[in-house]
């Protein structure tokens, strides 16, 4: 086995592990996001268990690289991420959205590992772009910045303010992933707000744009390894909402829906056999 | 007659001055730099200052990000665009995580007369008051300017400093500013007159005046509407019979709001002079401005004088 795809098995294990988790902080009948956090999962994994630099021993190393989730409802994916990473231990899952519980509804600064408040959408890029500013441009570091954001969320104004920010101060080591899972809470995305050819109007805002499948892996890695020169990075990624979840793959409903026992019953046997296929 | 001095170019001089104390203080403008004088901190280096372009609700959030990044962030505009432009970006990129992002609502109040309504701030110090986390200054002066920012740079939490864009007296002397730090700026007799920014010198000028008429009526500037010092105002008041509140804002959630409800049970005739729960208008200067919704000195006076009659 090459060492490409012995990182590639690798990281399909984490992606199962952390869509597993999932299951752990929506148990039957607890209402969630679901749909956007499944979508992003190949791509959180392959930041935190390939790409950046972080430390659960050190979360505020100054030389660590920065994850903000700006589609803050998507956050479960990341907390799936960052207990797999031993940040907080994973008997925390089952108190999300409990009161006391350490993982809120939308990212906080309580969490362990999370960088930015987020929830209230089209800020995350901002707050990604001050950072970038402050490491590239103030400090002369190389630490990177990414940003997750939704296609729905791309109806926020707010965003190109930043994109034009960021290409404007030519901020080389900031990244957006663009979640194109094309389902947002009131149904597509395209019925919502149409917003035509999003890769060419983050082209046309100076951005280097790479179009992936954001469950493939590879492609995946080749974007995040690709050399933008001096211009901020979009990855725009095809996704499916609800990833791995047989009954709520492309359905707006598990936009932020509850899983029936049957559901939870099925997701938990779909995933223990891919599991036992990747062993 | 006391030195008029600017309140903005003194915001721009008090960056510079911490900027070289701590060089992570850095400041962002929204294409206003050169009317708040945040640009001045250039002198520092052409990396202190970030030209923001004309998008306040980005430079909220960039200023979060460089506040979690280690940073020391400045951001200003007219009042009504730093505060009311970007309010959820303050909301919830700044206060909800707490970040020290320094915000600066300049040309406040009607300050700006000739632009009119949608430039004039009379609810600026209202919502930021609102926010949890967040302390609220109002100087008097360009000296009080000067020891805010220092304190709003070593306060681990965002503010907010209320800057107007006319000149003003210099009533206090150079040096630090503690955050609840209240000024007497003449004694209580049997009227207290409570106040903040420009309207404090109104109310000098009244106070005189009635000091010719037999009437004695303190003055005390407030420049920390929140945390706000509850006690030093109640101890205050309770050597007077009658309190009058003055400020350029609206009567709704500002100073007022908060003297009367620390106030509250006292056995004191209050009056208060505001904006009367109204936007403002163009006007061909700043003191007609004034004579139309009643804050001049003489509105003052009168006010001071029918209260105690």
């Amino acid at each position: 086995m090459s060492a490409q795809e012995e990182l590639i098995l690798h990281l399909k294990k984490k992606s199962v592990l952390m869509r597993m988790d999932l299951l752990e902080m929506l148990e039957p009948g607890k209402v969630g996001h679901l749909g956007g956090s499944s979508s992003m999962i190949d791509i959180i994994a392959t930041l935190y268990f390939h790409k950046m630099n972080i430390s659960a021993s050190e979360p505020k190393n100054p030389n660590r690289d920065y994850f903000i989730m700006s589609k803050g409802h998507s956050v479960p994916a990341q907390y799936a991420a960052l207990a797999e990473a031993g940040f907080f231990p994973k008997k925390e899952f089952r108190k999300m959205k409990t009161l006391g519980g350490m993982l809120q509804g939308h990212p906080d600064m309580s969490t362990p590992g999370i960088e930015a408040v987020t929830g209230s959408l089209g800020q995350g890029l901002s707050v990604g772009a001050g950072i970038a500013y402050s490491l590239k441009i103030m400090n002369g570091w190389s630490n990177q910045v990414y940003v997750a954001c939704g296609d729905g969320e791309m109806a926020e104004g707010q965003l190109w303010e930043a994109a034009s920010f960021a290409a404007c101060y030519k901020l080389s080591n900031l990244t957006m992933f663009l979640d194109q899972n094309s389902l947002q809470a009131c149904g597509p995305c395209s019925e919502v707000m149409c917003i035509p050819d999003l890769a060419a109007k983050w082209s046309a805002f100076g951005w280097d744009v790479i179009e992936i499948d954001g469950h493939d892996l590879a492609q995946i890695i080749n974007a995040l390894n690709h050399d933008s020169g001096t211009k901020p990075k979009a990855i725009v990624s095809k996704t499916v909402k609800g990833k791995g979840f047989s009954f709520a793959e492309n359905v707006v409903g598990f936009h932020n829906g509850a899983m029936t026992r049957e559901q939870y019953e099925t997701a938990r046997n779909d995933l223990e056999s891919l599991w036992e296929e990747l062993n | 007659m006391a030195e008029f001095a600017s309140l903005r170019e003194a915001y721009g001089k008090a960056l510079v001055r911490v900027g070289k104390m701590n060089p992570n203080v850095v400041a962002l403008d929204a294409d206003l730099g050169k009317s708040t004088f945040s640009r001045t901190i250039m002198e520092l280096g052409e990396e202190r200052f970030v030209e923001v372009g004309i998008a306040e609700q980005n430079m909220a959030s960039l200023s979060a990000g460089m506040a979690l990044s280690g940073k020391v962030p400045f951001f200003s505009s007219f009042a009504v665009f730093s505060t009311g432009r970007a309010y959820d970006q303050i909301r919830s990129s700044i206060c909800i995580a707490n970040l020290n992002v320094n915000i600066c609502g300049s040309s406040a109040g009607l300050s700006d007369y000739g632009d009119g309504k949608t430039h004039q701030s009379i609810d600026d110090i209202a919502i930021m008051s609102v926010l949890p986390n967040m302390t609220v200054f109002v100087p008097v002066d360009a000296n009080q300017v000067d020891g805010m920012v220092e304190a709003m740079m070593n306060y681990q939490g965002p503010s907010y400093i209320r800057i107007p864009r006319n000149d003003l007296p210099v009533v206090t002397s150079p040096g630090a500013y503690r955050i609840g730090q209240v000024d007497v700026l003449k004694p209580v007799g049997e009227v207290a007159v409570f106040a903040c920014g420009g309207a404090v010198h109104d109310a000098l000028t009244a106070s005189e005046k009635l000091s010719d008429k037999g009437i004695r009526a303190g003055v005390i500037s407030l420049g920390t509407i929140k945390p706000f010092p509850v006690e030093e105002v109640r101890k205050i008041a309770s050597g007077a019979k009658g309190v009058v509140i003055v400020e350029e804002h609206n009567v709704i959630g500002g100073l007022g709001s908060a003297v009367k409800s620390a106030l509250a049970g006292m056995p004191l005739k209050i009056d208060h002079l505001g904006i009367e729960d109204q936007f403002g208008q163009s006007a061909e200067n700043y003191e007609v401005l004034l004579e139309t919704y009643g804050l001049t000195a003489e509105d003052i006076e009168n006010r001071i004088q029918s209260l105690m009659a």
